[in-house]
């Protein structure tokens, strides 16, 4: 669907997630706005912010304008052995705006997988968020982390109970200096506090920060959630594996939360713009025996993308005379597969405001000029 | 192109104190230091512009990503709590935040504590974990009279060397934590400028003496 000139930018990309989660065989979940305000007093912690809009209804039931979407979803469905329940959601949250603090109507995006969640679910859903960023943008990173890999370094370096949620919000802020003094309050060896400082100072691609951390923690800690980690990212095709990074700062509610939890930036985004991960223990909470893993795009952190208005078109594609048809077809039909808009010409128009120049030659696409 | 690097420091003797280390560090920019009204000042060559703001907005540059960096006081980190990483202590701008009152005040548990204060999150939150019921006085500045003229109980505020303190017979009853200026970075530019970053963290680290 050609949505280029009558939807806003976050609608686009709304439009091109949609068929993307629906073509991996999501379906699509679509729920009332209004949801019993006691499904957010109990999971008061999950929410992300804290406000909640409510309101009587007619049968004297306290309501609440939906803060979040998951909760609903994971409400509704049922615990049936092997199946697993696999929804998107396209849907507007309301919540209170940080810079505001005034309520502020969110388009949310997102997608979950509920229910005998085994280790295809796991990948499945990484690459959906991988793609999901692409889609948004070609500049942008998937950031893992894995809960169940930091618990098993807190228990080998045997880092007290007390200690560990204030450990985890260090490791979250990058805050170096602190984990360090904390290691000390501890009781933590150097050699320890030397080990427990890698959660912080190795961060970037699977296949830099892996081995590393294997090697540092051979011995001291139980590798399996790394090795899992490991397993799910070796099943990435080379060009989504770009967009992946190792970084423990990732570091979701472990109350709601565990095993893999990720974040997506773009660039020039200020804030994530994607948040996911696997939330057993929020199920648990509700009482279900599921598993869970899902993610959710935030739209409102796009809306300064907004381009369209610079360029008329993402790419202006040429091609010599002689080119294959199959060819010219096949990379038009790539490149707006990535969401972006494609001209095709022979020559460059005068007035056409493009934000790359490409080029067919001989069935390759060579970039002639990228404009910022 | 190639990549700036936005540095967001805070105006003031402490902001000289800092831009003195991203010099030493090797990130110099000269026009910094002429006197006109300019605002913003970039060394091409080295890949960083530097601009002044109130200390108390550097993280909000930070946070918003109009900055990719900056340094802040631990108050103001703890206070607004922004979405950012803390990467490095740079062991300057020294102080604490501390509970003062008048040197002859006994406080007296049966009844609320009233506290003046910039400070309303870390001072709620203090007060939170002693388990002691106060009432917050926010105040934006001049805290020290509150006490003074019965406005309230006691003041939680930075206490430097705690002459002002002295001179209006007040003293410093209980040190909450201590301060000192952060080098904080926004998560996305962190993400997409790492090595720039983490180069100008590693060189300021050997400038106050820091193991990298």
């Amino acid at each position: 669907m050609n949505t280029r000139f009558s939807a806003t930018y976050e609608e686009k990309v709304t439009f091109a997630l949609r068929d993307l989660y629906a073509n991996h065989g999501y379906s699509r979940y679509k729920m009332s706005r209004f949801e019993e305000y006691d499904l957010y007093v109990r999971n008061k912690d999950f929410l992300i912010s804290d406000g909640v809009i409510t309101f009587t209804d007619t049968n004297g039931k306290l309501m609440a304008l939906k803060p979040d979407v998951t909760l609903s979803i994971i409400k509704s469905g049922k615990d049936s052995a092997g199946a697993v329940q696999k929804v998107y959601y396209d849907e507007n949250v309301y919540r209170v705006s940080s810079g505001s603090h005034g309520y502020k109507e969110i388009m949310q995006v997102g997608l979950e997988c509920i229910g005998d969640v085994d280790d295809y679910c796991l990948y499945e859903t990484l690459l959906l968020a991988a793609k999901s960023l692409y889609l948004i943008s070609d500049q942008s990173v998937l950031d893992l982390s894995h809960l169940g890999f930091i618990t098993a370094v807190f228990d080998g370096l045997n880092v007290p109970a007390e200690l560990r949620a204030r450990a985890l919000s260090l490791i979250a802020e990058k805050n170096l200096h602190e984990l360090m003094a904390l290691c000390k309050d501890a009781g933590l060896n150097e050699e320890q506090a030397r080990k427990l400082k890698k959660l912080i100072t190795l961060y970037g691609t699977p296949d830099t920060v892996l081995p590393k951390l294997k090697e540092t923690f051979e011995g001291v800690a139980d590798l399996s959630a790394l090795t899992k980690l490991e397993e799910l990212i070796a099943l990435f095709d080379e060009e989504t594996k770009k967009l992946l990074r190792i970084d423990f700062s990732v570091i979701n509610d472990i109350h709601y939360y565990n095993g893999i939890v990720f974040k997506g930036f773009v660039k020039d985004v200020p804030t994530g713009v994607l948040s996911g991960g696997q939330y057993d223990r929020l199920l648990e909470k509700l009482g279900r025996k599921s598993g869970a893993i899902g993610f959710a795009v935030y739209l409102d952190a796009l809306e300064r993308m907004e381009v369209s208005a610079k360029y008329d078109v993402d790419v202006l594609l040429i091609y010599e005379k002689g080119e294959s048809l199959s060819s010219i077809k096949l990379w038009a039909q790539e490149l707006m597969s990535r969401g972006q808009s494609v001209q095709v010409q022979k020559e460059v128009p005068e007035k056409l405001r493009y934000k790359k120049l490409m080029k067919l030659e001989e069935g390759r696409m060579i970039l002639l000029e990228e404009r910022t | 192109m190639k990549n700036v690097l936005n540095v967001a420091l805070p105006k003031g003797r402490l902001g000289e104190k800092v831009y003195a280390i991203f010099e030493a560090a090797g990130f110099p920019c000269p026009s910094i230091k002429e006197s006109n009204r300019k605002l913003i000042f970039e060394n091409e060559e080295c890949g960083v512009r530097y601009f002044w703001v109130k200390p108390s907005d550097v993280a909000i540059y930070v946070e918003r990503g109009a900055a990719d960096i900056g340094v802040a006081g631990k108050d103001i980190l703890l206070e607004y709590r922004p979405d950012v990483y803390e990467l490095f202590d740079l062991d300057i701008g020294k102080c604490r935040m501390a509970v003062a009152a008048m040197k002859d005040f006994r406080d007296d548990p049966s009844k609320t504590l009233r506290v003046a204060t910039k400070f309303s999150r870390i001072a709620s939150e203090y007060y939170a974990s002693l388990g002691r019921e106060i009432d917050i006085i926010h105040l934006n500045g001049s805290i020290e009279i509150a006490p003074i003229l019965g406005l309230s109980d006691v003041i939680v505020d930075i206490v430097e060397t705690g002459t002002t303190l002295k001179e209006n017979n007040l003293e410093v009853k209980e040190t909450i934590l201590p301060i000192s200026a952060r080098l904080i970075a926004n998560k996305t530019g962190f993400k997409f400028k790492t090595e720039q970053i983490t180069r100008i963290m590693d060189e300021m680290k050997k400038q106050c003496g820091g193991a990298v």
